[in-house]
């Protein structure tokens, strides 16, 4: 008993560690017009923006919260704080980054991982970015990443307002909505016509204030024939009070063009996490999808891929681990719009010490979708008697000339293998942690190494403990 | 007990659930023997081995099992395989996501609390793969996973070779093997008596595995009850008149 604590003490501390909060501005707490009115005026909008901010709020308050997943009850409007300035403006420069937000930074790696492997950085802390890079030869070949509130006054302003949230518009549903309303921060991305970006870029979204929400926005046009491989990272200290991210993602995948988007969220386990991303694939492109949700408290997420262009395709590839009080409901939907479009879904869940993991899919097969594929693999592994996975899928084609698969797969960790393992030595523990790790291993495998080493520690320190 | 007694069994009685498989079993077993069980399928001969590895399916509601002087009825099956105990298993368990290199690693770092170092320890394990005939590819596969009855087998062997434990229990190693590997898996048997003075205790119902292995004891159990102990001439007799002289006498 004691070392599990101990264990699970230090191994999460890294991503515990709160910063006193120092922020330069923050918001009352709920949800009024002049709140949005003075978040509108604090981030200079354009004109525009500001209508469109008021006019989500209004969708905001006439939709009701969804009545088919898990319970947000817990979740008080009334309580979030919806916009917290750090006590900076955005750097290009590391060094320029106040210390102490630059400390925590650098103890989740991001600076160094930056150094190491990646063509540009951005770095949201609380509601603002503090820090965005993109190395010069990259910025050369005319790629484009930045914040969205600097593009919304430059050349990109009108890439902008064509774009923002008609992917996922506010009236989606209520958060969608919410996010229309208060959103800040985020990433906009522009990766012109031909220009393959090698390596990969990368936005963290660190949350610290204590019940505050986050509500960044990311929006990548990636022109026809064009690369990118985009990864977010999020993570926050644990306080007592709910904190919420209602974060959006719109991706426009231009013809013959490939997207990779590998997100790893670590949130802590007091969050609600309520964020909605949607891809729009044009003929011959690609949209590819790499998930790893391990924190937060309740989960709504499930990446949508609209294939739009004949001959468009989508892989999802993500895994979900829901441990002690954790109820994540995750998965991935699909449409096809266009013929000879196909979808791969592949997912891995794992839930312990009394965890829900539900797997939800929707996979739509227009009439006009005519010799599109689908596959959808979904597979659980439940480590005691008080975990809980389900599986709910939904497939709905109107075409007869489609192949459409589903495949589901319910079980929970065997003994024999358990005896195998520990019958050469190893500790109960360990031979756990080694048939999770084996579990997740064609997911990992998708992850950029470092990723993938975090995945892997992840679940090692989510196995600590397990026993007993 | 003498002081090279490795292993005695005393009355030993195994449930399986509710139900007794073992009922009474006793053995002896001392430094660098080899001890061969024999018996009709189905009789108790796997369930021994299991309960020696301690697998937790399997509880032990009676008598004893002394190792090295010590009672280990309690000893969960990751210290046993510490203290040197291996058993072969008759269906190697399939592990995706763990290589055979880096599981057999892990192995020996938790049996000798050291760090392995890379370098020597690869070496050894072409060496012995060489020897099993194996192809040097598969230290980097999944453990089992895809591997023929075969490979599995040896692969087995070669977890007991680089292991080296003082008392090793083979669980029809042997069985649904063509010649050929059941040749390659004696000689990995050979070499395991070569590099230790363990004992081994062989399970198996054939007797193609033991042409090569010089056995000192050879032990029938039917019902879960050993009837018969003797030296190797007893497994002639087997050969030729089958259990049903046992199994009558039941």
């Amino acid at each position: 008993m004691k070392e599990k604590q101990q264990i699970a003490d230090i191994d999460r501390s890294v991503y515990d560690i709160k910063d006193t909060e120092t922020d330069a501005y923050k918001i009352d707490a709920g949800l009024t017009p002049a709140l949005v009115e003075q978040i509108s005026k604090e981030k200079n909008d354009p004109v525009w923006m500001q209508q469109f901010r008021l006019h989500s709020l209004q969708i905001y308050n006439e939709l009701q919260v969804p009545d088919w997943g898990p319970s947000i009850d817990g979740l008080n409007m009334d309580n979030i704080v919806t916009y917290v300035r750090p006590n900076t403006n955005m750097k290009t420069k590391w060094s320029d980054v106040p210390e102490d937000i630059k400390n925590t930074f650098e103890r989740l790696g991001i600076p160094q991982a930056e150094r190491k492997s990646l063509a540009g950085v951005g770095a949201q802390y609380d509601s603002e970015l503090v820090y965005h890079n993109v190395r010069q030869e990259v910025a050369d070949l005319g790629v484009v990443y930045t914040d969205l509130e600097s593009a919304m006054h430059g050349e990109y302003a009108d890439m902008i307002r064509k774009h923002f949230m008609k992917l996922v518009p506010p009236t989606d549903h209520k958060f969608a909505a919410l996010h229309g309303a208060v959103w800040s921060g985020g990433s906009f991305v522009y990766v012109p016509k031909g220009v393959s970006v090698e390596i990969p870029l990368q936005s963290y979204f660190r949350l610290n204030a204590p019940g505050a929400g986050q509500f960044e926005h990311t929006l990548i046009i990636v022109e026809e024939g064009a690369y990118l491989h985009f990864i977010e990272g999020c993570s926050a200290p644990k306080y007592n009070v709910a904190n919420l991210h209602a974060g959006c993602v719109e991706l426009f995948v231009g013809k013959n063009a490939t997207l990779r988007y590998s997100t790893i969220e670590n949130w802590s386990k007091n969050m609600y996490n309520l964020n909605t991303k949607r891809a729009l694939v044009e003929e011959g492109g690609k949209v590819e999808w790499v998930s790893g949700s391990f924190g937060s408290h309740v989960s709504y997420l499930y990446p949508m891929s609209i294939l739009k262009g004949k001959g468009a395709k989508m892989e999802f590839t993500g895994i979900t681990f829901a441990g002690k009080g954790q109820n994540l409901d995750t998965g991935a939907k699909v449409v096809h719009a266009a013929p000879d479009t196909s979808s791969y879904i592949n997912t891995k869940s794992i839930s312990k010490d009394g965890g829900i993991s539900t797997f939800r899919s929707s996979v739509v097969v227009n009439k006009d979708a005519e010799g599109s594929k689908s596959s959808v693999s979904c597979e659980s592994l439940m480590l005691d008697a008080q975990s809980q996975s389900d599986t709910i899928p939904a497939i709905d084609v109107r075409t007869r000339k489609a192949d459409v698969g589903h495949e589901a797969q319910i079980g929970k960790i065997s003994n024999e293998a358990i005896f195998y393992l520990m019958s050469r030595g190893l500790s109960e523990e360990d031979a756990r942690a080694c048939i999770v790790s084996g579990f997740a291993d064609n997911v990992s495998k998708e992850l950029p190494l470092e990723y993938a080493i975090e995945m892997n520690n992840l679940i090692r320190l989510e196995m600590k403990g397990s026993i007993g | 007990m003498s002081h090279n007694d490795l292993l005695r069994i005393q009355n030993l009685k195994v449930c399986a659930g509710e139900k007794e498989i073992l009922h009474g079993i006793d053995l002896d077993i001392h430094e660098n023997e080899v001890h061969v069980l024999m018996g009709p399928n189905g009789t108790g001969k796997s369930t021994l081995g299991a309960a020696l590895m301690g697998n937790p399916a399997y509880t032990v509601t009676g008598g004893d099992i002394i190792y090295k002087g010590q009672n280990i009825n309690e000893m969960p099956d990751n210290e046993r395989a510490k203290n040197g105990i291996f058993l072969s298993f008759q269906n190697p368990i399939e592990i995706p996501g763990i290589t055979v290199s880096a599981f057999i690693r892990s192995a020996l770092e938790a049996k000798t609390g050291k760090r392995v170092r890379l370098f020597s320890f690869k070496k050894e394990l072409e060496e012995k793969m060489a020897l099993l005939q194996m192809d040097p590819s598969y230290a980097e596969r999944d453990l089992n996973v895809g591997f023929s009855g075969g490979e599995k087998k040896k692969t087995e062997i070669l977890q007991m070779l680089m292991l080296n434990p003082e008392f090793v229990i083979l669980d029809e190693t042997d069985s649904g093997l063509d010649v050929d590997a059941v040749r390659t898996v004696s000689k990995g048997i050979e070499a395991y008596r070569k590099q230790s003075r363990g004992s081994l205790l062989v399970i198996t119902h054939s007797t193609k595995i033991l042409e090569a292995l010089p056995v000192d004891y050879t032990h029938i159990m039917v019902n879960g009850k050993i009837v018969k102990t003797s030296d190797s001439s007893l497994i002639e007799e087997v050969n030729e008149n089958g259990f049903a002289a046992y199994e009558n006498a039941e």
